[in-house]
């Protein structure tokens, strides 16, 4: 009795620290979104926003060019994550499922690709652009996010495709299934967390790029959200209020998707990996 | 996230794959090891893609490295050859080497702790009961899924010298001198603000992974271990280490890779100040080029970069290509 209680105390005593050391943050940067700025700036702190105001996100709702920052970050992640993730899945069946000459090779090139420190090769990146004609252009953005996610993509989608057994696809066509079939209702579903996973890898690479975009897109009609928010904290960068609500509007879209697909992709591994 | 979960079932596979004799080759295939121009088709998008965007760019950035190139010769399209000067002046300069010092030992120091941390985190999840688990998972993926340029923001207001909470924790926990302290005036608070930024947005990475990983751990090894009297470090050494340890190592280098690279954590905190001092190498590669308008420079400082990480690497990429070679 008493062991298996202090076995469970140490390790429930633990959790709930680090619950709200990595709550904390977040949950401060909502809070404060929230408080009149009264509260903000007291000498000490308001723990829970009691008379909560909207007024931050009226501040950061008013900023210019609001929707066009919104519409054009959602534009680019969505159809950088959906292109990194068509053309790494069929890359990771031949590299998963096939043998031929070279592969080795091509793994090595996807390894090396994840390493390319972007970050340090925007002047040539700009150049490239600028004399393609594509400066201030959503195009180029999404093209170079979808190949910056698409290595890690293709290196995990292969270790998830190698995980389902050949002999499923091999059994729903002996049944009569075509390989379309076979592939769109036996391996597909199958492979639908390792998907998610990596489209959240892809999602927040991409949502989150921040040098590329700020050398290529000086004008704003072309930005997307982490330059708003980066000018919008230089701009109000004392009024902390306002500032939490922009980054609380930033960050919500993302931690509310990682939230909804967290527990799915979770479970379904762990349903995967028991049936082996 | 989840990387490399499905590895232990992949090897799985694998290994029974070896033990029975291999399956009659699908009807696609020609002969055992031969599957036509099939994988080359399949694998054209993502090499043409890769080829064109990364590498003419990774080219480009070559050719700039041994050019003068200011803004003068940018806007009025110049291309004036300077052979290895850029080089000479980096390699010859104090600056590189401390800062390529310095990036190292801020890499090492990060990634030490998020793995060290990460790993136990994980360790923890795997003995916590239903709730508790599906409750700590919650703040790990929201601290995980905070997008960067929203946390370094939040850690400027919770590290602020005014107001901010952090100050206010520490004088009430009796460190008076603090209540003001200005976190960003000096190279070593600036640095442990971004490391405390760093390893509180990695851990949840290292610690998911970690758990699913170790939900694939066979139920009846542990019986075995615990019927052969083992006790929890020898169990740990000996059924769990093993089976994580491919997993360890993938995320190993794929945190060199992330902490080394990581720019705008460094970069949005104080801009690489005070005095450039927390400058890491993808930050004074862009403030030298970008910011100073160096772009020879610049790009031959990002040369060197490449070359360094390619050298933090090289270990982890020989060990994986002599498993691919061992695999195929």
């Amino acid at each position: 009795m008493r062991r298996s209680f202090i076995g469970r105390f140490w390790p429930n005593a633990t959790a709930m620290v680090l619950f709200v050391i990595f709550l904390f943050p977040v949950y401060w940067m909502f809070a404060t979104s929230f408080k009149p700025t009264g509260d903000i700036i007291s000498e000490d702190p308001v723990w829970f926003p009691m008379d909560p105001t909207f007024e931050h996100y009226r501040t950061a709702f008013d900023a210019d060019n609001f929707w066009n920052f919104w519409k054009n970050s959602l534009t680019v992640t969505l159809l950088a994550v959906g292109f990194s993730l068509l053309i790494a899945l069929i890359a990771s069946f031949a590299l998963a499922r096939m043998r031929f000459r070279g592969r080795t090779g091509i793994i090595l090139i996807f390894m090396f690709a994840q390493m390319a420190p972007w970050e340090v090769m925007v002047i040539s990146v700009y150049m490239l652009v600028r004399d393609a004609d594509m400066l201030n252009s959503l195009v180029p953005l999404t093209l170079f996010y979808t190949v910056m996610v698409l290595p890690l993509t293709i290196l995990t989608l292969r270790t998830y495709v190698a995980a389902v057994p050949k002999d499923l696809e091999e059994a729903a066509m002996v049944d009569g299934a075509t390989r379309v079939q076979a592939f769109r209702k036996v391996i597909f579903p199958l492979l639908a967390p390792g998907l998610m996973a990596t489209s959240l890898f892809g999602f927040i690479t991409a949502w989150n790029e921040f040098p590329m975009v700020l050398v290529l897109n000086k004008e704003a009609e072309a930005q997307t959200l982490p330059l708003w928010l980066s000018q919008f904290q230089t701009q109000f960068g004392d009024d902390w209020g306002a500032t939490m609500a922009a980054a609380s509007l930033f960050a919500l879209p993302i931690l509310l998707l990682f939230l909804y697909l967290q527990r799915k992709v979770t479970s379904g591994l762990t349903a995967g990996a028991v049936k082996g | 996230m989840t990387v490399q979960i499905p590895r232990p079932a992949a090897e799985k596979a694998r290994g029974r794959a070896r033990t029975t004799p291999p399956p009659p080759p699908g009807r696609h295939r020609k002969a055992q090891g031969s599957a036509g121009a099939l994988p080359y088709l399949l694998l054209l998008p993502a090499l043409a893609i890769t080829t064109v965007l990364l590498g003419y760019p990774l080219v480009k950035n070559g050719i700039l490295s041994f050019q003068k190139l200011g803004m003068k010769e940018l806007i009025q399209h110049l291309t004036e050859w300077n052979g290895f000067d850029n080089y000479t002046d980096v390699l010859g300069g104090e600056d590189f080497w401390r800062v390529t010092l310095r990036t190292v030992l801020f890499t090492a120091v990060n990634v030490t702790l998020i793995m060290v941390l990460g790993t136990l985190v994980g360790l923890l999840l795997a003995r916590l009961g239903r709730k508790m688990r599906l409750t700590l998972l919650m703040a790990l993926v929201l601290a995980w899924a905070m997008p960067i340029i929203a946390a370094t923001t939040v850690y400027q207001w919770l590290f602020a010298e005014r107001y901010g909470v952090v100050n206010w924790i520490l004088d009430k926990l009796g460190w008076h001198s603090m209540a003001d302290y200005s976190w960003t005036s000096s190279q070593f608070s600036t640095f442990f603000v971004i490391t405390v930024m760093l390893v509180w947005t990695s851990i949840p990475f290292v610690a998911i992974n970690l758990y699913a990983a170790t939900t694939t751990i066979a139920k009846e090894l542990y019986e075995a271990a615990g019927l052969d009297g083992a006790g929890a470090w020898r169990t740990f050494t000996s059924v769990t280490f093993p089976f994580i340890k491919p997993f360890l190592l993938a995320t190993t280098f794929l945190e060199i890779i992330w902490i080394f690279k990581a720019f705008p954590h460094v970069y949005a905190i104080n801009g690489g100040g005070p005095d450039r001092l927390t400058e890491t190498l993808p930050v004074y590669a862009f403030v030298e080029g970008v910011g100073n308008q160096h772009y020879g420079m610049g790009a031959a400082i990002s040369v060197l970069t490449i070359l360094v990480l390619m050298g933090l690497t090289s270990y982890y990429i020989r060990m994986v290509m002599k498993q691919e070679r061992e695999d195929s």
